[in-house]
């Protein structure tokens, strides 16, 4: 039991001492495995996001031109509303969960998730209740059609019938990730390897630690609120409706308590892969290592206080606007803390742009361009204007896409040869980057400006005056979209024909992932690693 | 080798803060009542107001504006109208204004008046000693309803306001209601 840190990974032998994966599909459905996990959740999350592509091309597709071709509205907003849904719970978060079961029990020299059962069961309920959610769409009275915000009364009183299946489907995700955080958190608190203390973790690790308390606050305030849309529908509560006393703008308040902590869920992950990620390739260790973890702290604080910003014109007093806004204009100064730090890691790097570093540094630029969109939106004067309107649409895509989905996309090239133990192509790795970053900005930046022209936002048709743009926009969405094919491809590549990697991989990675060999082994870390300076963050 | 005792420590902590957490969006629903009851926030106006009329005394210095908006919510039927658009009123003043709902339909129907009042800073101040939307009413087809209001602005209205506007939305709660005769409306 000594000996096997190293040179492992014969999948042909079949000699169990050291039990390898099972055969065929029991391996996948009862896999207690972090990496075999890490590996249904990054599946799951592409299959979710080609899924929620299709319908944000259906959406371009009806606003290439103004009219209504394709679609009706009422299915046009069953397109806008389950693109959110899908993109929000089915794609970007389960994509951050897989690459925390890849990569912290690696990255603390564990050698699994603390809970790997629990585990199992959180990756599981997934399938079901997308399929669920989705199969609405096929129900009598269409799918959810209220905006992924499902504002009561739209997704109460005046909610088609499937809704039911919705609040279910949505008890489910939530379940999914509260026991995924759990996880997580015992994983990163129980099982770090000797010497690896809290501030030699990797950021992917803190950020990690710091969303899974996230998830786990405020999950549990998304079930409650479905939980009371589904007494006011089916047993006559009246906690949204005004005829029996409730406040729909109460569901406002308690959806963006949810709602807000949320969006920070969707991008605390992604700092942490870029603060991976921009040290290797500028060769340099991290600039403001503590820092950045003070900062992610006091971002994950702040999200707590700022909900009210999405809801300006719901009529709040003049203090409860200022407070909100001031609260909301706060959060520019960690964030700007992480961008500064990482401009100043690359400063003076010897920097080499391989895929994972241009979606990296891809990430700094355009997140920072809806970070200050953002922080116009927090303006509450201008939010008069700006609410509703496509330059909402356009502030929360760069964050989101170019944002959290870059995240992801580097990450995946970045650890792919690690988990696969093969390079991907790198010429058609930056192909894929430059068609996506083009296709990206081509999609979202116009928006901006019909929105600010007045275009508002979850509209199937609109004047003749936003045709330009919206052209432009949906040219944009048709090369992002059709780009991630080729992504696919060259994953797929890679796995089935890449060159063998090293262990190494990066001549400047740091980190304990890249002690083991590559692919990693199935079971790694069986004894723990020593931490030493040179492996752990800086 | 594996420490397996102190997960089930770990898991049984965070298992409190998602329970802690639910219960406080339940929580949420009184506390946000009791907000809005005290900064007048959503424009509540508050259950009947019982006074003592020797206490209040009439400030005849100022004359206040209350307007009235009658609305329907989207599907009733009704109509519903006030006697005039709005009053002029001394704080401190008891008045009476008369408002009015016709079932046009053919089958009986109950409604339920919901109040509102801006700016908020006035709803505090803005009482009502009777109203029609402390109760639900119930039409027959075709019946039209006469229904008081009486309200007293308090002499404490800040001294910049010169304008209150009353909006009532009616909903039609028959279906509710048909399920729960005796449900009391909880919002006055």
């Amino acid at each position: 039991m000594s000996e096997v840190v190293v040179a492992h990974h014969d999948d042909h032998d079949d000699d169990h001492h050291e039990h390898g994966p099972d055969k065929g599909l029991a391996r996948w459905l009862f896999t207690t495995n972090h990496k075999d996990i890490g590996t249904l959740y990054l599946w799951f999350s592409f299959t979710m996001f080609l899924i929620g592509g299709v319908l944000a091309l259906v959406i371009r597709a009806e606003l290439f031109q103004p009219g209504l071709q394709f679609v009706e509205p009422q299915f046009f907003n069953q397109m806008t509303t389950n693109h959110g849904l899908i993109m929000v719970f089915g794609a970007i978060m389960p994509a951050f969960v897989g690459l925390a079961n890849w990569l912290v029990p690696m990255m603390v020299g564990a050698p699994d998730m603390a809970l790997p059962r629990l585990n199992n069961l959180s990756f599981w309920i997934l399938p079901f209740a997308f399929s669920m959610m989705i199969s609405t769409l096929f129900m009598e009275g269409g799918g959810p059609n209220f905006g992924w915000t499902f504002y009561a009364p739209l997704s109460t009183t005046y909610a088609p019938p499937s809704v039911t299946f919705f609040i279910f489907a949505v008890h489910l995700m939530g379940a999914s990730s509260i026991m995924g955080s759990m996880n997580i958190i015992a994983t990163i608190l129980n099982m770090r390897a000797p010497g690896m203390t809290f501030m030699k973790m990797p950021l992917f690790v803190w950020t990690w630690l710091i969303t899974a308390y996230l998830l786990l606050a405020v999950m549990p305030v998304l079930a409650g609120a479905v939980t009371m849309m589904l007494f006011d529908i089916h047993f006559g509560t009246s906690f949204f409706n005004a005829a029996g006393g409730g406040d729909p703008v109460m569901f406002q308040h308690i959806f963006w308590f949810f709602g807000h902590p949320e969006v920070y869920i969707m991008i605390l992950p992604a700092f942490g892969i870029v603060s991976q990620i921009i040290p290797t390739f500028a060769r340099k260790p991290l600039f403001g290592y503590d820092s950045m973890v003070y900062a992610t702290a006091s971002i994950a604080f702040l999200s707590f206080i700022v909900w009210a910003h999405h809801m300006f014109t719901v009529g709040m007093p003049l203090a409860g606007q200022l407070f909100f806004m001031y609260a909301t204009l706060l959060i520019a100064i960690p964030t700007g803390v992480k961008v500064f730090n990482w401009v100043s890691t690359m400063w003076r790097g010897s920097m080499t742009f391989e895929t994972p570093m241009l979606f990296a540094v891809a990430f700094v630029v355009l997140f920072t361009i809806g970070g200050f969109s953002g922080l116009m939106l927090a303006i509450v004067p201008a939010d008069y204007q700006y609410h509703d309107t496509y330059f909402v649409v356009a502030h929360f895509h760069y964050v989101l896409v170019p944002g959290a989905l870059f995240s992801i996309m580097a990450a995946v090239y970045y650890w792919l040869p690690k988990w696969c133990g093969r390079m991907y192509d790198e010429s058609l790795g930056k192909l894929h980057f430059w068609l996506s970053f083009i296709g990206v900005n081509i999609t979202f930046f116009p928006q901006h400006f019909s929105g600010l022209a007045g275009m508002p936002r979850r509209i199937p048709d609109y004047p003749l005056q936003f045709a330009d743009f919206n052209m432009v926009s949906s040219i944009g969405a048709f090369i992002f979209g059709f780009s991630q094919l080729l992504f696919l491809y060259l994953v797929i590549k890679a796995i089935r024909s890449g060159k063998p990697a090293t262990a190494r991989v990066w001549e400047g990675a740091h980190g304990l992932e890249w002690t083991l060999p590559s692919p990693a082994p199935y079971h790694s870390f069986t004894h723990p690693p020593k931490v030493t300076d040179a492996e752990a963050h800086s | 080798m594996t420490p397996a005792p102190n997960h089930r420590r770990t898991a049984a902590r965070l298992v409190l803060i998602v329970v802690g957490m639910f219960g406080f969006a339940w929580a949420l629903i009184p506390l946000y009542d009791v907000l809005c009851e005290m900064t007048g926030l959503g424009g509540g106006t508050g259950d009947l107001y019982v006074y003592d009329p020797a206490t209040v005394e009439e400030d005849r210095s100022r004359l206040v504006q209350v307007n009235f908006i009658t609305n329907t919510n989207g599907g009733m039927p009704w109509e519903f109208w006030a006697e005039k658009g709005g009053v002029r009123v001394h704080p401190g003043q008891v008045r009476e204004v008369k408002f009015y709902v016709r079932n046009n339909t053919d089958r009986r129907m109950i409604g339920q008046a919901i109040p509102s009042v801006v700016p908020i800073k006035a709803a505090e101040h803005f009482h009502k000693t009777e109203c029609f939307c402390f109760e639900q009413q119930i039409l027959e087809p075709g019946e039209t309803m006469e229904m008081p209001m009486r309200f007293i602005v308090g002499p404490e209205l800040p001294q910049n306001v010169p304008t209150i506007s009353l909006s009532y939305a009616l909903f039609d709660v028959t279906e509710y209601a048909a399920d729960a005769r005796a449900a009391e409306p909880t919002e006055g």
